[in-house]
């Protein structure tokens, strides 16, 4: 096998590990193809696996023949291995490179991971893209096929819905005037009102605006009579006006005067990858004073990015809720900012999705079917050193986003702050193959649903979904409101301060929480059996079967 | 009262500062102690009431078309502002809340008129509640090391000291008095925490009037004694808490701090607590930063660096860290000063008690360490929270600074405190009001020339009769984060912005229940069901028909979803007035102008829309109806969520 050329030396002992918040660790330590293992060989330590995958960045340092690898991982932990003997620490260090940045996908740990549990409910086919629209069709749209073999539109699913009264042909030709062949799809259907979240490319009028009579007519379509519906575009109006210049652009009114047009500025790329990178070095500085850190969390500008995607999302809910009105949603690509406000409203307005099974429907959906590019964005997470090109940390922006909310409406979520810190984890390094891939097509190709686990299959299982449980939850089917003043949008210190504070105390608050909540349970089925009985005594019945 | 110029205005707006657009109307009523607003409303009449001794600012805006409008700032940090009508009005109503909220004698302040209709028994029961000779005991004194002296009693060595106080037992009176001369008005260094597990205390005084040179023999017999007193150690700390530079300009002033070489067996630490003026303008930065409208994120991190507020408040912290460290780790003693020894002394003392003895976590614990560091040694609430009209410069957010050590230390352990942020916020509220006369003054012996026991009423028995809305739900005394000494992390980001304290807004605001609030409510739920289960266990086996009827009459328990998010938009009114306290962007504001015009304009029953038993809501009740697009703002949408 190939791994074995690159792996230099693969076994040192006397390595010692430091983590934080946990006891330092003498042990061997181990290279596989797909994992860094220190064990100790004593049955009361835990031992580490460290997927190679998972690893971000490492620096290697000596002190006479003592050398020290500092591993720096993508879910932002970081240890240290003290390695005796120079040569070892060296190969170790070079061969865990060569392990952590491995170029064909086919290579990666999903393609060889066999699960040690039962596949009970297959999560491949759990969110199959005809159920998940199926569900939201009405006389008015319909599922169209026209994408059957990626052609018309590389990035979409084989099948989405459109209006019922477009034809694939016009499809074909809207496809055309959309970046990447993004032509306008239903992304969210509110029951409530009838009203309708679309998204898309930017539209390709270029400098001379040029204009496409089919793409008027599809988006017009998803309009009632006499209702005029909004335009959200991701992007500040002078980034969209440059756009012109590449072939992009924006909705001009005069071709489409029932619609109106709102710019929001959300940042994408490497703007957003340099945030992260900041945030996280601020964080991770320990010794700096009051003023420091308060002025490193303010220039990461993370805060500002996540205050920026909340307020467009409740715009977008907004419209469609209160003002009655279809939204079509677009950036440039359509792919990142545009999916971060699909998404996050249909949170605030489906209580669907803020369900367990809703919110995976949810991902698999607006992020894993809409073609974000899950591969490309989660290369690196923030030690890379590397010239960020096409990383960026939008899906963890939705996950704080969520967050926000979350934290806001403690009682409203089925699932518990643990279950995206998990999504977060997984979708830069995992034993499952849910996350490969940068879209529908290429999934396909790598025949991901044949050859690796799925992530919903291990999560659905009832004793790992436990873990993820809100334990305040009860059904709520409002739509919530978040607040977006700057007092109310908090440092996700689940994921940013994870490795740098104890959690112990907050954990067994957690734990206590959920004891409060049990107890009350208990009792609560006491009593209701009792009034039961009593229930039973008053009819007479059991008056002589008394206990 | 002869401060009123006009008792009542009628058809005055109160604006709701989250959702400008709607205004209630009502009518305004001044009366002795309150402004009194009562909104015109066909189904309810709800009342606005502010404490003119909360007012701190009273403040007429240029006329607008609409009337004239009135800002009322409080010193619990609600704002309030009316609009009224007639511009003759609002400056009769000016006048009188300016002069009614700037009292210029004691006898005009609200706790000597405040009559909670109790009899003098009960007003003398909630005087002895907290007794600080039970609290001396229970930390173990007096015993062979400590004793109790008389050296002050009649106030005769330092009138802003307590009469009863511990020196070590070799100390005399003359050593008291001596010592007493060398320090800033007289107070000489007594102990105020007694670590039972190890002898070491937390001692405390003001500066030495040591300038460049100076020496007091009985000072340093002092020192000596209170180091001696401590078996397990053979020298002590003292921390003067100020910076450095400060202490070092004081020295110009003959005063100044200890030095080493003139104190046997001393260690010496300067602390860098900034000084009652820096705290003050820092604040006030703060509140400019929580005032802006629609702040971005930058304006708001920014504000808040630049005000420096929790810079202050870790170095409080790390002042009582270090303290609680030296005293449980390394066994010794410390004696605690700054300048006077009454602010930021008694700051960094309560906050290391705090850390050291699980008793001040509890509710009655946390009266007591109030009662002991701050009221009887001399921290001058009077001056510091301007309860009557006087120099400017002696107000500073002391006693704040303490209350949001107490809610930082809140987020780290949450299982650690008995009391909850709202004991803290009305702690602070009752601080600044005056209601009761237990931070009358400022010191122990004014307050006994003003008889507060005898004609005005203790706020902790106040207090303690609300004890139930003040209970932490996650606090079990038996838990391992209530036990022994606390261990906090002070790196910066430990450090939160207090919403719940600096971003009080002038309405009740409907805002989802926080994770404290449902779980108090599932706590009082379960009681109700032990006590349903009790009940039925005490029946004997042949009378169970007997309590049928019992258990009907029982009240119905609440189920968790009275407190539920669905509970914010189902229509029904948030009936909790003033107990969620907080500003909230324009989203919640539109939300609430939705649900009060549900109120006016739809069934009045409106349990029969929702099932609130099972927290499910009906949707019909909720489809757009013109009732609710009438009443909503066409500018306010993008108010929300467009403004950059």
């Amino acid at each position: 096998m190939e791994f074995a050329e690159l792996i230099k030396t693969p076994r040192v002992d006397g390595v010692v590990l430091h983590r934080p918040f946990m006891p330092t660790v003498e042990g061997t330590l181990c290279l596989t193809g797909h994992h860094l293992i220190l064990s100790s060989r004593q049955d009361n330590t835990e031992e580490l696996w460290l997927l190679h995958s998972n690893i971000d960045y490492i620096e290697k340092r000596f002190v006479g023949s003592l050398g020290t690898i500092i591993v720096k991982c993508k879910d932002l932990r970081i240890i240290q291995l003290d390695i005796p003997g120079m040569e070892e620490c060296l190969n170790i260090a070079s061969s865990i490179e060569a392990l952590s940045t491995l170029d064909s996908v086919s290579l990666m740990y999903p393609f060889f991971y066999r699960p040690m549990f039962e596949v009970v409910e297959d999560g491949w086919n759990m969110f199959l893209p005809e159920e998940i629209t199926l569900t939201l069709l009405t006389d008015e749209w319909r599922l169209s096929s026209v994408n059957k073999d990626f052609g018309v539109c590389p990035t979409y699913p084989q099948l989405v819905a459109v209006p019922k009264a477009v034809d694939d042909d016009t499809l074909r030709k809207v496809a055309t005037f959309r970046h990447g062949g993004r032509f306008p799809v239903l992304s969210y259907y509110h029951k409530k009102n009838g009203m309708v979240m679309m998204r898309a490319g930017q539209p390709l009028t270029g400098t001379n605006g040029r204009r496409c009579k089919e793409d008027e007519k599809l988006i017009n379509a998803t309009l009632r009579p006499g209702k005029r519906g909004y335009i959200i575009d991701t992007r500040a109006i002078n980034v969209a006006q440059q756009a012109k210049a590449r072939g992009g652009g924006f909705e001009q009114e005069a071709s489409y005067p029932q619609w109106r047009r709102i710019h929001k500025a959300i940042e994408r790329y490497n703007i957003l990858q340099e945030s992260l990178i900041k945030l996280v070095e601020a964080c991770n500085d320990q010794s700096q004073s009051m003023d420091r850190w308060l002025s490193k969390l303010e220039a990461s500008n993370w805060q500002t990015h996540v205050k920026e995607i909340v307020t467009t999302a409740c715009l977008a809910a907004q419209c469609i809720d209160r003002e009655g009105a279809s939204v079509l949603v677009h950036g440039t690509e359509g792919t990142d900012s545009t999916l971060q406000v699909t998404s996050l409203a249909q949170i605030i307005l489906d209580p669907c999705c803020r369900t367990m099974r809703g919110f995976q429907s949810l991902v698999e959906r607006e992020w894993l079917q809409a073609g974000h590019p899950f591969q490309q964005r989660c290369a690196q997470s923030a030690y890379s050193n590397s010239k960020a090109r096409l990383e960026a940390p939008v899906f963890l922006l939705f996950l704080d986003c969520v967050w926000q909310v979350l934290r806001q409406f403690p009682c409203s979520f089925q699932f518990n702050e643990h279950f995206l810190v998990l999504l977060f984890e997984h979708a830069y390094a995992s034993q499952f193959g849910t996350f490969l891939g940068n879209n529908a097509a290429e999934r396909l190709k790598l025949k991901l649903p044949q050859k690796t686990v799925s992530l919903w299959s291990w999560v659905n299982r009832p004793q790992e979904m436990e873990r993820f449980l809100n334990p305040l939850y009860e059904p709520n089917n409002l739509v919530i409101w978040p607040s977006v003043a700057p007092q109310s949008l908090l440092l996700w210190e689940g994921v940013f301060l994870r490795w740098n504070r104890s959690s112990k105390c907050l954990d067994e608050a957690y734990d206590e929480m959920v004891h409060i909540i049990e107890y009350n349970k208990e009792l609560q089925s006491k009593v209701n059996a009792l009034r039961r009985q009593l229930a039973q005594l008053e009819t007479g019945d059991g008056l002589l079967e008394t206990p | 009262m002869e401060h009123i110029r006009t008792p009542k205005v009628e058809h005055v707006s109160l604006i709701d500062r989250a959702s400008p657009r709607k205004p209630c109307v009502g009518t305004l009523y001044l009366t002795a102690s309150h402004s009194i607003f009562v909104e015109h409303d066909a189904e309810r009449h709800r009342e606005t009431w502010v404490l003119h001794s909360l007012v701190c600012l009273v403040e007429k805006l240029p006329t607008t078309p609409a009337g004239c409008p009135l800002l009322l700032r409080c010193r619990n940090f609600q704002v309030f502002q009316f609009i009224i009508p007639q511009e003759k009005d609002c400056q009769d109503v000016h006048a009188s809340l300016t002069r009614l909220s700037r009292p210029e004698r004691y006898a005009e302040l609200y706790c000597f008129s405040f009559n909670p209709n109790t009899d003098k028994e009960a007003r003398e029961e909630g005087w002895s509640a907290i007794d600080l000779q039970a609290e001396y005991r229970r930390m173990g004194l007096p015993n062979h090391l400590w004793q109790l002296t008389m050296a002050n009693r009649d106030y005769r060595v330092c009138d802003t000291y307590p009469s009863d106080l511990y020196v070590p037992k070799s100390v005399t009176t003359p050593i008291v008095v001596g010592s007493s001369k060398f320090r800033s008005r007289g107070r000489f260094p007594t102990l105020t925490y007694y670590h039972r597990d190890n002898h070491a205390t937390i001692c405390r005084s003001s500066q030495p009037l040591s300038g460049f040179s100076a020496r007091c023999l009985e000072d340093e017999q002092m020192l000596q004694a209170i180091t001696s007193s401590n078996p397990g150690s053979s020298f002590m700390y003292v921390v003067d808490t100020r910076p450095k530079l400060n202490a070092m300009a004081n020295r110009a002033a003959g005063k100044g701090y200890e030095n080493e070489d003139n104190y046997s067996n001393i260690r010496f630490q300067f602390l860098g607590i900034e000084n009652i003026h820096v705290m003050r303008s820092s604040q006030q930065k703060m509140f400019e930063v929580c005032d802006l409208r629609s702040p971005t994120m930058t304006d708001f991190l920014w504000g808040l660096e630049n005000s420096g507020w929790l810079k202050h408040i870790k170095a409080i912290l790390d002042a009582g860290v270090f303290i609680a460290r030296a005293v449980a780790e390394e066994g010794v003693s410390v004696l605690v000063h700054c300048s006077d020894g009454w602010d930021r002394t008694a700051q960094a003392c309560s906050v290391a008690s705090l850390l050291l003895d699980p008793f001040y976590r509890t509710l009655k614990g946390l009266m007591v360490l109030i009662e002991r560091d701050w009221v009887s040694f001399g921290h001058k609430f009077s001056h510091r929270y301007g309860h009557l009209d006087g120099d400017p410069r002696e107000v500073s957010p002391v006693m704040d600074q303490f209350l949001e050590c107490v809610w930082q230390l809140s987020l780290q352990f949450p299982c650690a405190f008995e009391y909850n942020e709202r004991f803290l916020l009305h702690l602070h509220e009752q601080i600044h009001s005056c209601q009761f006369g237990n931070f009358l003054g400022n010191s122990q012996k004014e307050r006994e020339e003003l008889r507060v026991r005898e004609r005005t009423h203790s706020v902790w028995a106040h207090l303690w009769m609300n004890r139930a809305d003040y209970i932490n739900p996650l606090y079990r005394p038996d838990h391992s984060q209530t036990q022994g000494v606390l261990r906090p992390a002070t790196a910066p980001y430990c450090f939160k912005f207090w919403r719940g304290m600096y971003c009080r807004s002038e309405q009740v605001h409907q805002r989802p229940p926080t994770v404290t609030d449902v779980l108090t409510t599932v706590r009082e739920e379960s009681q109700q069901l032990e006590a349903e289960l009790s009940a039925q266990q005490e029946v004997p086996r042949g009378t169970k028909m007997a309590i049928l009827g019992k258990m009907r009459t029982m009240s119905v328990i609440p189920k968790m979803s009275t407190v539920n998010e669905s509970r914010l938009t189902s229509g029904s009114p948030w009936d909790k007035p003033g107990r969620f306290p907080c500003h909230r962007g324009e989203p919640e504001s539109l939300l609430q102008g939705v649900a009060r015009n549900k109120l006016k304009s739809s069934d009045p029953d409106l349990s029969t829309n929702s099932d609130q038993e099972s927290g499910v809501t009906d949707l019909s009740c909720l489809s757009p109806s013109s009732g609710e697009d009438s009443v909503k703002d066409p500018d306010s949408d993008e108010a929300a969520y467009s403004t950059a």
